[in-house]
């Protein structure tokens, strides 16, 4: 074994072995087995990750390519993974996440009747198979196959409990608006065929799609690089829950919990922000894509973070924060922070799996329920539960030395030096997603009990595979932003820019960094942590004594409602659309289609009616049109052809 | 003779066959009417092979047949078995409707 990284096949390996096992075998397999297929499948993917990681932190990075996939003319997509920083830091956060949400999967779901059990540990591991083509995929293709991959084991998780209609339309709703998305990223691969014909990222003998755009040959235009871009953003829109293909991602929370941690919270989502910026050399040369990626990011981040005040079902309001963050996320991307992005990608998957987790703990202790105003005073019965939420709460308003605060702070600092609004708008975010989050906690931790008394009597803590994860995440929660001290606070101590330095290298040598200043920065950070700290203490203090417990009014009826948006979508494109169909169903299919095909029908018939007169059975007559026929043929040849 | 002579009878007997087949109602004329036909159509097989063979002996053509001329016997062979074939119809149709009239028998057409 001359290199590791030749090795990388194994990783989505694994996870496809456990989907086919525990897919094949559901009915044989006990649920012991099938829990622990499921997660050690991921757990080996994790094993061969942390090797590849090493591996590629000493210097060793590129391309294993396993066969050729399509070969058309001038076109040839091989099947190949690229291993370089960048993906190997996804194939840790995936597998590492993902290991420890299969893990609580297995005590969350232990309910589930052992078939359906399995079928979900089967679509679990499918899913990480896709996510793992997705980040590993060397070139757009194969990404495009994990893209889809992963669509489609959302949409079976989230329909999960599919005899619950309402679900099922959750799932339709997900799977629909990423298709709408994905057609866009599809146009934008076809597009780069056509200009470049090539669709790999980068080759060893600079041939890639990134390549040749970095070394400016000329074949792509900047309009061209613009459209490519905004329609791979158009992708991101959709897969990334960005406005305004967001609606899907909070419905998305009728599956199990551990999947909305897994896969609406943690990995699925940032899809979009991987691609982006593994293509960032696309985005750099496009300016008026980025200012679009930005507006549109910090439009998401302010628009989730105010419908998330007011939400009162606590899965829908860490759906409605992780929109708020991905906005965040696609800001940094928007102003050229990709590592900030990234960064932030990764302090997020951790502590909102965390939270997702420890509100899948709540709901859990409190049989299914999930309204937060039937909680309150959770605090005394979930002490474990209670903690890690109130860590990854912490880390996620952005208070140091958490992880949240120095992904966040990146973002900010570098929005600020392209454009102060952005900074203001996104510290404006920050406050209002240190408030709603401690609404979140005080009002379901904090104060007194105010279920039934039937719920009381079984209130618990959660068993040990379901809390010892919820641990590990929260020490990650707190540690996880310590690879990415800022220069200005620890010269030197941004060990992930440094890490991912060559990915985004051509991209920072385009770019004149517009360095702020020392005093500007502290006073940046400082507002921001001062902001949120007021804000929790707000917050805290005002729902621990008297939670919101009545429907709301006035502006806060409006954000209640999710800005009514989902009517406004139902207004505009589900009603016009239904009545188009109803039109075409009643109108075009049976009055004119039908009535054509049942015209032809009835014209035939009664044609022949009339020619068959004709057939009078007198031999004498049918001899005369023979005769005259043959004459007449005759004549044609005679006078006609001449 | 020339050849017009030919072709102007051959004419002639055709057309005779033609208005015989349609005009006539009784099965065994119109039978000889179609046989008047066919002979008709022999003729000119005839005379025209004469005709080529003539001009090739004369030097005025290349090749000379006689292809025409066996045509003439392979149409009289089939021409016998086709009248045997039609005259056992005829028989069997008067013995069933006493009558050879081939109007009579129109009933296909319901």
């Amino acid at each position: 074994m001359k290199n590791i990284i030749d090795l990388a096949w194994l990783v989505p390996l694994f996870p496809l072995i456990g989907f086919l096992v525990n897919g094949l075998f559901r009915r044989q397999l006990t649920k012991p087995l099938t829990a622990i297929v499921g997660s050690g499948a991921v757990l080996a993917s994790f094993v061969v990750s942390v090797l590849i990681f090493f591996a590629v932190k000493n210097g060793q990075t590129g391309t294993v390519t396993l066969f050729p996939f399509i070969n058309v003319g001038e076109l040839s997509v091989p099947f190949a993974f690229q291993i370089d920083q960048l993906s190997s830091l996804f194939l840790l956060i995936i597998t590492g996440v993902g290991f420890l949400i299969h893990v609580y999967s297995a005590a969350y779901m232990n309910s589930e009747e052992p078939p359906h059990y399995a079928r979900y540990f089967s679509y679990l591991n499918l899913f990480v198979f896709a996510m793992l083509l997705l980040v590993m995929g060397a070139n757009f293709v194969i990404l495009f196959i994990g893209w889809e991959g992963v669509g489609l084991c959302s949409y079976l998780l989230i329909g999960y409990w599919f005899r619950n209609t309402e679900y099922n339309n959750a799932a339709r709703k997900a799977f629909i608006m990423n298709r709408i998305g994905d057609v866009a990223f599809l146009l934008a691969i076809f597009w780069m065929i056509y200009k470049l014909g090539t669709v790999t990222f980068t080759t060893a003998d600079q041939k890639g799609v990134l390549d040749l755009v970095a070394q400016a040959t000329g074949q792509l235009t900047t309009a061209d690089i613009t459209g490519i871009t905004l329609l791979l953003f158009i992708g991101a829109t959709g897969k990334s829950a960005q406005i305004p293909l967001y609606t899907w991602l909070p419905d998305a929370m009728a599956g199990p919990t551990p999947v909305s941690a897994l896969i609406h919270a943690a990995t699925m989502v940032t899809a979009g922000i991987y691609m982006i910026a593994r293509s960032n050399i696309l985005y750099t040369l496009a300016p008026v894509t980025q200012g679009i990626v930005a507006a549109i990011g910090l439009a998401t981040a302010i628009l989730a973070a105010t419908i998330a005040l007011k939400q009162n079902d606590i899965k829908k309001v860490l759906a409605y924060s992780t929109v708020s963050q991905l906005g965040y996320m696609f800001l940094g991307l928007g102003v050229g922070a990709f590592t900030g992005a990234v960064f932030h990608v990764m302090t997020h998957a951790f502590f909102k799996a965390l939270l997702f987790l420890g509100a899948g703990s709540v709901i859990h202790a409190m049989h299914h329920e999930q309204d937060i105003r039937r909680m309150g005073g959770l605090k005394r019965y979930l002490p474990v539960t209670h903690i890690t939420f109130l860590l990854a709460c912490i880390a996620i308003a952005g208070i140091p030395p958490f992880s949240g605060f120095f992904s966040k702070d990146e973002i900010l600092a570098a929005a600020y030096a392209r454009n102060p609004v952005y900074y203001w708008l996104g510290a404006a975010t920050a406050l209002l997603t240190a408030f709603y989050m401690f609404r979140l906690y005080a009002t379901t931790f904090l104060g007194s009990f105010r279920g039934t008394e039937d719920q009381r009597h079984h209130l618990h803590e959660s068993p040990a595979l379901m809390t010892i994860p919820l641990v590990l995440l929260a020490v990650l929660s707190v540690a996880g932003g310590w690879v990415g001290i800022p220069e200005v606070l620890m010269p030197d101590a941004h060990a992930l820019e440094k890490f991912l330095a060559p990915i985004f290298a051509e991209s920072a040598a385009r770019t004149t960094p517009h360095a702020i200043d020392h005093q500007t920065e502290y006073l940046l950070m400082s507002i921001t942590v001062v902001g949120a700290a007021i804000a929790i203490f707000v917050a805290a203090a005002r729902y621990r004594k008297n939670p919101e417990l009545h429907e709301a009014t006035g502006f806060g009826k409006i954000l209640a409602n999710k800005w009514y948006v989902d009517e406004l979508y139902n207004f505009i494109i589900v009603r016009p659309l239904n009545w188009l169909s109803r039109f075409l169903a009643n109108f075009i299919e049976r009055d004119v289609i039908d009535w054509l095909v049942n015209g032809m029908g009835k014209a035939v018939q009664y044609t022949s009616r009339q020619v068959r007169l004709l057939q009078s059975g007198q031999v004498g007559s049918y001899v005369l049109l023979m005769v005259l026929s043959i004459l007449i043929l005759v004549a044609v040849q005679f006078f006609v052809k001449k | 003779m020339n050849i017009e002579h030919y072709i102007v009878l051959s004419v002639a007997l055709f057309c005779i066959g033609i208005v015989g087949v349609l005009t006539r109602r009784n099965a065994i004329i119109i039978f000889m009417c179609i046989e008047l036909m066919l002979n008709a159509a022999n003729l000119l097989l005839v005379a025209f092979s004469k005709m080529h063979y003539a001009a090739a002996e004369a030097g005025k053509a290349a090749t000379a047949g006689i292809d025409g001329q066996l045509f003439v016997f392979f149409i009289m062979v089939v021409a016998a078995a086709e009248v045997s074939v039609g005259l056992a119809i005829i028989v069997m149709m008067y013995r069933n409707v006493h009558s050879v009239d081939v109007n009579f028998l129109n009933r296909l057409k319901h």
